[in-house]
């Protein structure tokens, strides 16, 4: 608590933990490239250096603030130190910005641009290295790293995996995996959360964009996708709609004018999890064995525990993930001559995540051999998609999915963000379906943004121990307690990515604490405005069961084996 | 026997005492790595095998022998005079000795107590006999050195009966932790590793977490400055003092765990060190319950594998720990949360070897030596173009003309005196006008360089001040942890400058970008090693602009220093136009027509030598 | 494939400094000391049995000079380049070494892994400028002549 003067400004602080955050409060966005508030303070870019009345020089962001601080912040030589450092940046850095998957998101450009640097003085005299193409969801171009690091303490200190390191040192520092190794050959679950914290290209995205206007062009191939819950809530912004509000009207809408026959709502899968899921875990329960449950709609979860934890594999839920139930189930809706005319089926899976871009070729992805998702486009694609098409987004009019598959509950909704299918499987248990029955089990503490939630509810008077975790160091704690004996659950919620989907390796970047806010409660509002919001409730669930799920059940929603 | 009380240590200094009275004759050869270097393990080896030969003398390591010793000690100093070899009683000072001596020593002063006069130290004619009238010698003020080469290094005994660990009783029996930290404070020590901290207010600080049950010493010997060797000296030399001085730091700010790191390049310090800790802990006077009083301290040595930076405190803890050593961004300082994130005493091994003096002569003693705010001595290991190269100490004032002139000799070959390099790398230049400058940690601050650790390289008229910080730019280049751009960066660009001045290649607008490049890496840096970084080319820019200058305008180097800047010339007058030049021109730059005389094409010549080596008359010659 | 005894041995070198992160250095020093390299496949077993990750520990291993994935000469030569041997010449003692060896900047081993020649920053000496080791022996005052002539002589030893 105190004051301190700003560019001769008095500013009033409170808890803030450093002179950055002062700053930034106050109005004045100081560039950085290596600070993030959720990792530890690396302090590496020196972009953030201010000046005080004494004239000394250091860096805001590892600064506490004291009262009574004189600061500068664009004080002559600092803003000249500044531009070198920028200058020095991207005099080792691949600059083909125009060709760059960045292009336009990148900080360092921006930075770049605003700095005004029209020229660079040295010479690049970086090896040229070669990309790493290896992943399914991810390419790392080490010509265009800077070092920062972010995505070194996001994957260690985030998702508590260290797949990325620095090695060596000096000019030749880079990162990389251990003896660097292709990604593929790593224990990289394919988050993306590093392409997420990559202030510039060199982790980006593997994208597939070309493959789907390939099928949309083709007139013998009927183009399905399918629509993640928090793709909805993080697309407006990028068009200058309110940040967090959901689009998913004007997304089928722009789908339909690209081309895309049928449109649907991975919600509707999500349900049908939900069915099955709560299913199973009542066998459990009746047989007490396999337990805790935990869930498997997470890939980079599930290859996590794969490779980690081995030992709990049964412990997973048998039941595939909604984008892989929802795939099959249209595989094999349109598997009949009467229902396809001759037509190939393409389904296109639209979702936050890039490590949907992994599962969908796991063996356990493929029904009778063949591929049930054909390709993962990840928010960040689509936005780009619509840009391309030329459709202005902003004042489409909304459209609903198609039928038959084109509802779902808002519990299938939910499931993008922490806690959310937790919260389904409970108000699946509930007997009744009125507002404050809903309000008590939103209250049970599956809500909220910690990163590890804890809670007891009762079902037909047993009591269940539920634990909710996102961010992969957060399971990975769970799991020590459960290994350790030294919790007992019933069943276990666990997203790889911090806050869930809303927050998933493929959503836009650079997405603040506002950002983050915003999309989690603009899930929560379209939650709030559907009719239906339990997963049993929903008829076209229930129908489903009767025609195309009709003795399939286990062949289209569930795997056999991780 | 273990001591357990301060009754014991009287005892043991006692025996210890009758035990280095016993001997009739001591033979102490140097074993510091100077010494070790030039061959003072065959003269130990040498001089055990003439002493064994004595019928009725059985001779043993570490001077265990009735009537003659044979000790290893530690750095006497004088490293360039090396292998140096003292007698006592009789207190002779022989240098340069060689295998071949050790019969004529043996026969003269072991048996009969005569001196061998041509081993003697001689300069001007004069001839020294003992060590304190050398004017190297007699010219300083020993306290951290004080033992160095006095006694062997590898034994507690000869600590103890020098008035070892008296301190350490006295801290404990007599003061209070509270007492321990005024009086340190009071003797103003301040940091020997090159900020010049106050010691007392650091101890202090740590001492004030208690809240938090862990504390940490830890001692910073990870001497990384190229040129300065003066705490490896120490390390080897007086190990005890060392361990002594950081147990008294450990019981002022209530700390359980020490740890001594120590640079790789260091075998030695490391092995002596060991043996140190083991004897310590063996006598109690480490481990638990050290002189049998509640208090309990147990050390731990870790090795350094190759990183200059590691000499920087957070990067040091991070090598602890297991990490790569990067520095880490402060606040948190090391006080606060230094190793293993507890409240952490880091000091470099002079600071702590100075400690034990403090303690038991009093802090109005300490301020007696040296000036008013650098009160002590200061080591310095001083190199480079000067008669004698060593490990000195000084009081802290001592101006630079009576280290160079008075101490050092003078300039080797009795050339010029052009500049003193001060502080490392990371340091500056002193030249001409400062000779007469006090150095402590104030007043070379002002000119733009350190006191860093102490490394002094002497330089004269043939010394390039560009190729000097190139030098040093290259070795920050290559030391650098590659964490902030700054220092990445920065000082790639820097270097890549100074090497194309130094190669002819330079642009008067490169002087600029340099400044610009200094300027910013000085102001922006992370750690303090980055910082400073640029201090020798802001320096050598102040004061030796005009060699800059001439290396990019007149390509020329006054110095005769940089190849790039030769010219090689054919003179026809000597020239008998063999072809033998043109023959061994791997550039093919030499053409000719047989018995006329030949030309080198400039253009082409890569100033290789070739022609010069093999022409028969003397005809190549270099133009600057 | 490392024979298994590289493991035993390394299983001892854990055992002697505890299953901690804070023993990886100590731990690859010892195994460095004891094999004159690092292997790679040792790195990642020790890292699994200290429980650090595989990326963690070679990004330590690669960032202190030291250590070496590639297997050393039998002889390991340094030359002293810190201040006071610079001033007094080292580098053409670096040059006649490297070119008799027919090594480079690049490369530090001879092909019949009987020399590796490096530099060192600072050896200590200083006053015996310039200097150079051989597995850690001290040579003082070198010149390039005096240190073809040790070439000659280690080479002599090994015929």
């Amino acid at each position: 608590m105190g004051f301190m003067t700003i560019d001769g400004r008095k500013v009033e602080f409170t808890d803030e933990k450093n002179v950055l955050s002062v700053i930034r409060n106050a109005g004045i966005n100081l560039p950085t490239l290596c600070y993030h508030s959720e990792v530890s303070t690396f302090g590496a870019c020196r972009l953030c250096t201010v000046e005080d009345d004494r004239g000394r020089t250091f860096a805001s962001c590892s600064e506490v603030p004291r009262d009574g601080m004189v600061i500068y912040t664009n004080s002559g030589r600092i803003k000249k130190y500044r531009k070198l450092i920028v200058e020095l940046l991207l005099s080792a850095h691949c600059r083909d910005c125009t060709t760059c998957v960045k292009s336009g998101e990148c900080v360092l450009q921006d930075l770049a641009h605003r700095m005004n640097i029209t020229s660079v003085r040295f010479q690049n005299t970086r090896e040229l290295r070669p990309l790493d193409t290896s992943s399914p969801a991810l390419i790392r171009d080490p010509n265009k790293c800077i070092l920062c690091g972010d995505c070194v303490r996001a994957c260690s200190e985030i998702q508590g995996l260290g797949v990325l390191g620095f090695a060596f040192r000096g000019t030749d520092a880079m990162v990389m995996p251990a003896f660097d190794k292709k990604l593929s050959e790593t224990e990289c679950v394919s988050c993306g959360q590093c392409r997420v914290f990559c202030p510039t290209g060199a982790i980006s995205i593997k994208t597939h964009m070309d493959e789907v206007w390939d099928a949309i062009s083709d007139p013998n191939t009927r183009v399905i996708a399918q629509v993640a819950p928090a793709v909805r809530v993080a697309v407006g912004d990028a068009f200058g709609l309110t940040k967090g509000n959901s689009v998913m009207g004007k997304l089928v809408a722009v789908l339909h004018r690209m081309g895309f026959d049928e449109v649907y709502d991975t919600a509707f899968a999500a349900d049908l999890t939900i069915m099955e899921e709560s299913k199973e875990f009542l066998e459990r329960l009746g047989e007490g064995t396999s337990l805790p449950l935990f869930t498997s709609c997470c890939p980079a979860w599930v290859k996590f525990l794969c490779d980690q934890y081995p030992e709990y594999k049964d412990n997973l839920s048998t039941c595939r993930s909604p984008q892989g139930m929802f795939s099959a189930v249209i595989k094999e809706y349109y598997r009949g001559y009467e229902k396809n005319q001759g037509k190939k089926t393409f389904v296109v899976s639209i979702m936050p995540c890039t490590a949907k871009k992994m599962e969908i070729l796991r063996p356990n992805s493929f029904t009778n051999g063949q591929q049930d998702t054909d390709v993962v486009i990840t928010t960040t694609e689509i936005i780009r998609m619509i840009r391309n098409s030329g459709i202005e987004f902003a004042t489409l009019t909304p459209e609903a999915c198609d039928m038959p598959f084109g509802f779902g509950s808002g519990a299938g909704v939910i499931f993008g963000v922490t806690g959310g299918v937790t919260e389904a499987m409970l108000r699946r248990f509930a007997d009744k379906h009125d507002k404050a029955t809903m309000d008590t089990v939103a209250e049970a503490g599956a809500r909220g943004e910690e990163g590890i939630k804890e809670f007891s509810v009762t079902y037909k008077g047993i009591p269940l121990n539920i634990c909710v975790a996102s961010g992969l160091a957060n399971a990975r704690t769970v799991m020590e307690n459960i290994r350790s004996g030294k919790k007992h659950y019933h069943i276990v919620e666990i997203m790889a990515c911090r806050r869930g989907c809303i927050m998933g390796g493929g959503q836009p970047p650079r997405a603040g604490s506002r950002t983050k806010a915003a999309r989690s409660k603009g899930l929560y509002q379209a939650d709030n405005v559907t009719s239906i919001r339990k997963a049993d409730e929903n008829p076209l669930i229930l129908s489903l069961y009767d025609t195309v799920l009709k003795g399939k059940t286990h062949e289209l929603l569930h795997v056999d084996s991780y | 026997m273990t001591i357990e009380n301060r009754d014991d240590l009287l005892k043991q200094r006692e025996i210890a005492q009758k035990e280095i009275d016993s001997y009739t004759c001591r033979i102490l050869i140097c074993a510091g790595t100077g010494c070790v270097a030039s061959g003072s393990e065959k003269i130990y080896q040498k001089m055990l095998e003439l002493c064994r030969d004595l019928p009725g003398v059985s001779v043993q390591f570490e001077g265990h022998v009735p009537h003659i010793g044979t000790v290893k000690t530690g750095c006497q100093g004088i490293c360039e005079l090396g292998p140096l070899v003292r007698i006592e009683p009789y207190h002779y000072q022989y240098v340069k000795v060689q295998e071949s001596d050790c019969a004529e020593i043996f026969q003269k002063t072991v048996l009969n107590q005569q001196p061998v006069e041509r081993l003697f130290y001689k300069k001007n004619g004069e001839s020294y006999a003992a060590p304190e009238e050398i004017p190297f010698i007699a010219r300083q003020t020993r306290i951290v050195l004080e033992n160095c080469g006095k006694f062997d290094a590898e034994s507690l005994d000869e600590y103890i009966a020098s008035g070892g660990y008296d301190a350490l009783s006295k801290a404990l029996f007599d003061m209070t932790p509270q007492q321990v930290l005024d009086e340190v404070d009071e003797s103003k020590l301040r940091g020997r590793g090159g900020g010049g901290f106050p010691a007392g207010r650091k101890w202090k600080q740590v001492a004030a977490h208690t809240d938090v049950q862990e504390h940490y010493v830890v001692c910073n010997g990870d001497e990384g400055d190229p040129g300065a060797f003066m705490d490896g000296s120490v390390m080897e030399g007086d190990p005890y003092r060392l361990i002594e001085g950081m147990t008294i730091a450990a019981y002022a700010t209530g700390s359980q765990n020490g740890y001594i790191y120590v640079r790789a390049e260091y075998p030695l310090s490391v092995a002596r060190l060991r043996h140190a800790i083991r004897q310590a802990e063996e006598k109690g006077l480490l481990g638990d319950h050290i002189l049998g009083t509640d208090f309990s301290f147990h050390m731990h040595i870790n090795r350094g594998a190759g990183a200059f930076v590691c000499g920087e405190g957070s990067a040091l803890t991070a090598s602890i720990e297991g990490d790569r050593g990067m520095p880490r961004v402060k606040p948190p300082r090391t006080v606060d949360q230094g190793l293993w994130a507890k409240p952490t005493v880091l000091n470099n091994v002079e600071t702590f070897a100075n400690v034990p003096g403090i303690i038991l002569k009093g802090a109005s003693w300490f301020k007696t030596i040296g000036t008013e705010g650098s009160p002590g001595t200061k080591t310095f290991s001083i190199t480079g173009t000067i008669e004698n190269t060593g490990l000195i100490e000084v009081p802290m004032g001592t101006t630079l003309r009576e280290i160079i002139y008075e101490i050092g000799g003078g300039i080797k070959g009795g050339g010029d005196f052009k500049a003193i390099q001060i502080g490392g790398p990371s340091g500056g230049c002193l030249t001409k006008e400062h000779l007469d400058v006090g150095l402590d940690f104030d007043s070379v601050k002002k000119y733009n360089a350190i006191m860093g650790s102490g490394g002094l390289v002497v330089m004269d008229e043939n010394t390039c001040m560009v190729e000097v910080a190139r030098f040093f730019m290259s070795f920050t280049q290559r030391e650098s942890c590659g964490k902030c751009v700054p220092c990445r960066e920065g000082t790639k660009r820097m270097l890549e400058i100074l090497e194309r001045i130094v190669n002819g290649e330079g642009k008067l607008e490169d002087l600029d970008t340099l400044e610009e490049l200094a300027s910013m890496v000085k102001n922006m840096a992370l750690c303090g090693l980055g910082k400073s970084a640029p201090l020798p080319v802001i320096s050598t820019l102040k004061t030796f602009r005009k060699e800059y200058e001439e290396h990019i305008l007149e390509h020329k180097c006054a110095a005769k220093s940089c190849t790039a800047m030769r010219k090689y010339v054919i003179n026809p007058e000597f020239c008998k136009g063999c072809g033998k030049c043109a023959k061994n021109c791997p550039a093919g730059a030499i053409t000719g027509v047989r018995r006329e005389a030949y030309r080198i094409d400039p253009s082409v010549c890569i100033k290789c030598d070739a022609c010069r080596e093999n022409c028969a008359f003397d005809a190549v010659y270099v133009e600057y | 494939m490392l024979d298994q005894s590289y493991y035993t041995k390394a299983d001892e070198i854990i055992a002697h400094y505890g299953r901690s992160a804070s023993s990886l250095i100590p731990i690859m020093q010892e195994i460095q000391e004891e094999y004159r390299y690092l292997p790679g496949e040792l790195l990642t077993y020790v890292a699994k049995e200290i429980g650090v990750t595989e990326a963690k520990a070679y990004s330590v291993a690669t960032f202190y000079e030291n250590f070496s994935f590639e297997p050393k000469g039998k002889y390991i030569i340094k030359v002293c380049d810190g201040t006071a041997c610079h001033v007094r010449k080292s580098i053409p003692i670096l040059e006649a070494l490297q070119k008799e060896l027919g090594l480079s900047r690049k490369k530090h081993t001879t092909d019949d892994m009987l020399f590796t020649v490096e530099t060192v920053s600072c050896l200590g000496a200083c006053g015996l400028a310039p200097t150079m080791t051989v597995n850690n022996e001290v040579h003082p005052s070198m010149t390039p002549e005096k240190a073809l002539e040790l070439i000659a002589e280690l080479r002599g030893d090994n015929v």
